[in-house]
């Protein structure tokens, strides 16, 4: 038995996601038997861990703070042992522009794309690039935050004039933007589960927009407009394909304990695409990586069990003096 | 093994088991960014919260006290469906200061205001029916008329309250297409959440189209005895003698939301099948409830503590209409309530309040986004704002921060599509500054571009 800290809840704009999530962990740890501490994350994060001196933390933070490192950061500080990926990991899954340029000079397939700050257009001129880029990116180009989860502030241009507000309100949640193109297809997510040998690639998750086709977009991020398919109904080459491209970005962005990798499967081409990692996975009900660990035959309290022990089992990072 | 089908795991079970009627209900963006507004650092001018700070705790506590003392087995026990008979002499009382003139078996006292949107609704409308409601309408009736399936078909406002002749002008494209209206949601009176008022003579109008055509008006009037400013208006219920109008009142707004005290006015035959909804809800509103307004009744000056809120929001809204003409830039509009708790205020189209929140929060300090007030989407780039929840400090500073914000984009849209001012310092002239927003700026800076790109090859 081990006393577990979990980590949820925070101020980031996933707040009632990471409850979900935390809740839902909470229930499994109890289970298994060890005694779980729960912290809302707050002000006396430090002043608590301090405190409680947990073996391990579970990290069920999502967005900002929770999953870009911040807090893995804090946990290596006061040397508590915590689930998922390091600090460094966190950072490029969590910038979308770190981890599209790494996949695109690692030759990995992602999306066409350009990046900029505000103050790209405010003081460097970007604004006269702009035709450029949807010249090259072809409409309709998909505008998003660099930084943030849950798509929140992810918009559909699908003419020119659209673009100037959609990264108005792309910059409303993060001070850089990506401009990417949109793949038409068929939008799936690869979970990988760590092991003391190898990750493991978990089956395809298909989520199908349930709205007409001309709702395609929108409808992805729509709760009850999308169903999900596990293991998604695919050509064996083409699962395999998903399953290498997931195991080399987890790879190439360093991710420990579990992680979610999001494609597309072009409809036009065929090929699979890399949208982006998220370093730490929904765990509610409604969540990928638990139907995908379900569809492979291992429970929640396995999966949790899992990410614990491997967290217990580490060392933390070498100090970077 | 590899033939397994699971359409997902837990979540896939239940949702077959949920109403089609909850579809709607479904978790939004909007949702979970607005539970991030009740942090303790957020300066919320998101809520619709009366002041209670400003109720006396000791005549609070008196009171619990004699409500413990003199009624301590029937406010323990069940109650009556229709109310109280004492707790409708106070709503008598109240519905007679705005000059509305009911008897005690035309009321129902209900669990909130609320109760009365919901019972309507529910004993109104079959899935699809139409209900007319204003645009904007108030952000908590949508989830009841989406929960009902109705057809909700929204009426613009402007500083006059709800545009009567686009009314007219609806219900006879509606009756071409065979459909009639179960009845027409409105707040006349310091709407919410846009903050005006419904005039005179579009008062009258609404009656008589209400009375023309045999339709209900639910009158939901939270904030009437709320006045800062001008003459009180007469309300649709007085105007019409209850026959085709049905009343919403409560005591929310102005003695306290925590008792959940609400009450209906409405024709006998419509009071009786709401009654009979209300007993299959919840049997009775809380005896407890009632006994306590009935003992503030009989004991206090009700109509001083309502000026006394007046006096206090009256305060907080001048200091709300002030800080929004100091902060809200030029491309702002906003309205000017004579009462009751909210300003709405409109940015550019290409703004939308549903972003905007996201870095409101980071600021900390939030409002709610004009999209929950619409049924049909519209309502992206204004917001509702709140001034009785929030000391006057907190208004201007919380009005100070969202101004920024909003300065901040109109900025940044101005520099995305080419038409920001020329800065004083600018060595440019005008001249050649406009000739750049000519429509070939486009194409030309392409080429220029993909030049430089081929010769890098």
């Amino acid at each position: 038995m081990s006393r577990v800290a979990v980590l949820k809840g925070g101020r980031s704009l996933e707040r009632q996601v990471s409850l979900r999530s935390g809740g839902r962990v909470e229930d499994a740890l109890e289970r298994l038997g060890h005694a779980v501490i729960a912290i809302d994350v707050g002000r006396d994060l430090v002043e608590r861990l301090l405190d409680e001196r947990p073996d391990v933390a579970f990290v069920a933070l999502h967005g900002r703070d929770g999953e870009d490192g911040t807090v893995q950061e804090l946990l290596e500080l006061v040397g508590i042992p915590y689930t998922g990926s390091s600090p460094g990991a966190c950072v490029r899954c969590w910038d979308k522009i770190v981890a599209k340029h790494l996949m695109h000079d690692a030759g990995i397939p992602t999306p066409d794309f350009y990046s900029f700050s505000a103050t790209a257009f405010e003081e460097l001129g970007a604004t006269k690039a702009l035709p450029a880029i949807e010249e090259r990116l072809d409409f309709p180009i998909v505008v998003k935050p660099a930084c943030q989860g849950s798509a929140f502030g992810v918009k559909f241009a699908r003419t020119p004039s659209d673009v100037p507000g959609a990264l108005v309100a792309a910059l409303s949640y993060d001070d850089k933007v990506v401009l990417e193109r949109h793949v038409a297809g068929r939008d799936l997510a690869v979970s990988v589960l760590d092991a003391p040998d190898a990750p493991q690639a978990l089956p395809v998750v298909e989520a199908i927009p349930q709205e007409s086709a001309t709702y395609d977009f929108e409808a992805r991020y729509e709760i009850g407009a999308t169903r999900f398919v596990c293991p998604a109904e695919l050509d064996e080459a083409v699962t395999r394909r998903a399953h290498e491209l997931s195991l080399a970005v987890w790879e190439l962005l360093g991710c420990a304990g579990f992680a979610r990798v999001d494609l597309m499967l072009d409809s036009a081409t065929a090929e699979l695409t890399v949208l982006e990692v998220n370093a730490i996975p929904g765990l509610t009900e409604t969540s990928l990586l638990p139907q995908a660990a379900d569809a492979a035959g291992i429970t929640f309290e396995d999966l949790i069990a899992r990410v614990l022990e491997l967290a217990a089992g580490r060392r933390l990072t070498a100090p970077r003096t | 093994m590899g033939s397994r089908r699971t359409t997902a795991g837990d979540i896939e079970r239940y949702a077959g088991l949920f109403a089609r009627r909850t579809h709607g209900l479904t978790s939004s963006a909007m949702r979970d960014l607005m539970a991030v507004t009740n942090r303790p650092e957020v300066i919320s001018l998101a809520g619709g919260l009366p002041d209670t700070s400003t109720f006396p705790p000791e005549l609070f506590s008196s009171l619990m006290s004699k409500v413990g003392a003199t009624s301590s087995a029937q406010a323990l026990q069940y109650g009556p469906t229709e109310g109280l008979p004492e707790a409708m002499d106070c709503i008598v009382a109240v519905m007679a200061a705005e000059e509305m003139h009911v008897e005690p078996d035309e009321l129902l006292v209900t669990t909130g205001g609320q109760q009365v949107i919901d019972l309507v609704t529910r004993t109104l409308v079959d899935p699809g029916d139409v209900v007319i409601a204003e645009a904007p309408t108030y952000p908590g009736a949508v989830p009841v008329f989406a929960s009902y399936q109705a057809d909700v078909v929204q009426i613009d406002l402007d500083d006059d309250g709800m545009r009567v002749d686009l009314l007219r002008e609806t219900l006879d494209r509606l009756r071409a297409d065979g459909r009639t209206p179960k009845f027409i949601y409105t707040v006349p009176s310091f709407q919410n959440p846009a903050g005006v008022t419904l005039g005179l003579e579009r008062r009258r109008e609404l009656v008589r189209i209400a009375r023309e055509r045999q339709l209900i008006v639910l009158e939901d009037n939270p904030y009437g005895l709320l006045r800062y400013e001008g003459e009180p208006q007469p309300t649709l219920y007085a105007l019409d003698g209850g026959e085709y109008v049905a009343y919403l009142g409560t005591f929310s707004k102005i003695l306290s939301p925590g008792l959940r005290l609400g009450w209906c006015a409405a024709p006998r035959p419509v009071l009786q099948r709401l009654n009979a909804a209300k007993a299959a809800a919840d049997l009775c509103t809380a005896p407890f409830s009632q006994h306590f307004v009935v003992a503030y009744f009989r004991e206090h000056d009700w109509r001083a503590y309502v000026r006394t809120l007046s006096d206090v929001y009256r305060r907080r809204r001048d200091t709300m209409l002030d800080a929004l003409a100091e902060h809200l830039p030029a491309e702002a509009s906003w309205t000017h309530p004579h009462g009751g708790l909210f300003v709405w205020a409109t940015l550019p189209d290409y703004i939308d309040t549903t972003d905007l929140l996201a870095r409101a929060l980071r600021e900390n300090v939030a409002f709610v986004p004009g999209r929950s007030a619409y049924l049909d989407g519209r309502g992206g780039s204004s917001m509702r704002l709140n001034f009785s929840g929030v000391g006057e400090d907190d208004i201007r500073e919380g009005v100070a921060r969202i101004g920024k914000i909003v300065r901040e984009q109109v900025a940044l849209y101005s520099t995305l599509t080419g038409q920001a001012p020329v800065e004083p310092s600018a060595r440019r002239d005008a001249g050649s500054e406009a000739a750049e927003h000519d429509a070939s700026r486009r194409s030309a800076t392409v080429h220029e571009l993909r030049a430089r790109r081929a010769s890098e090859r």
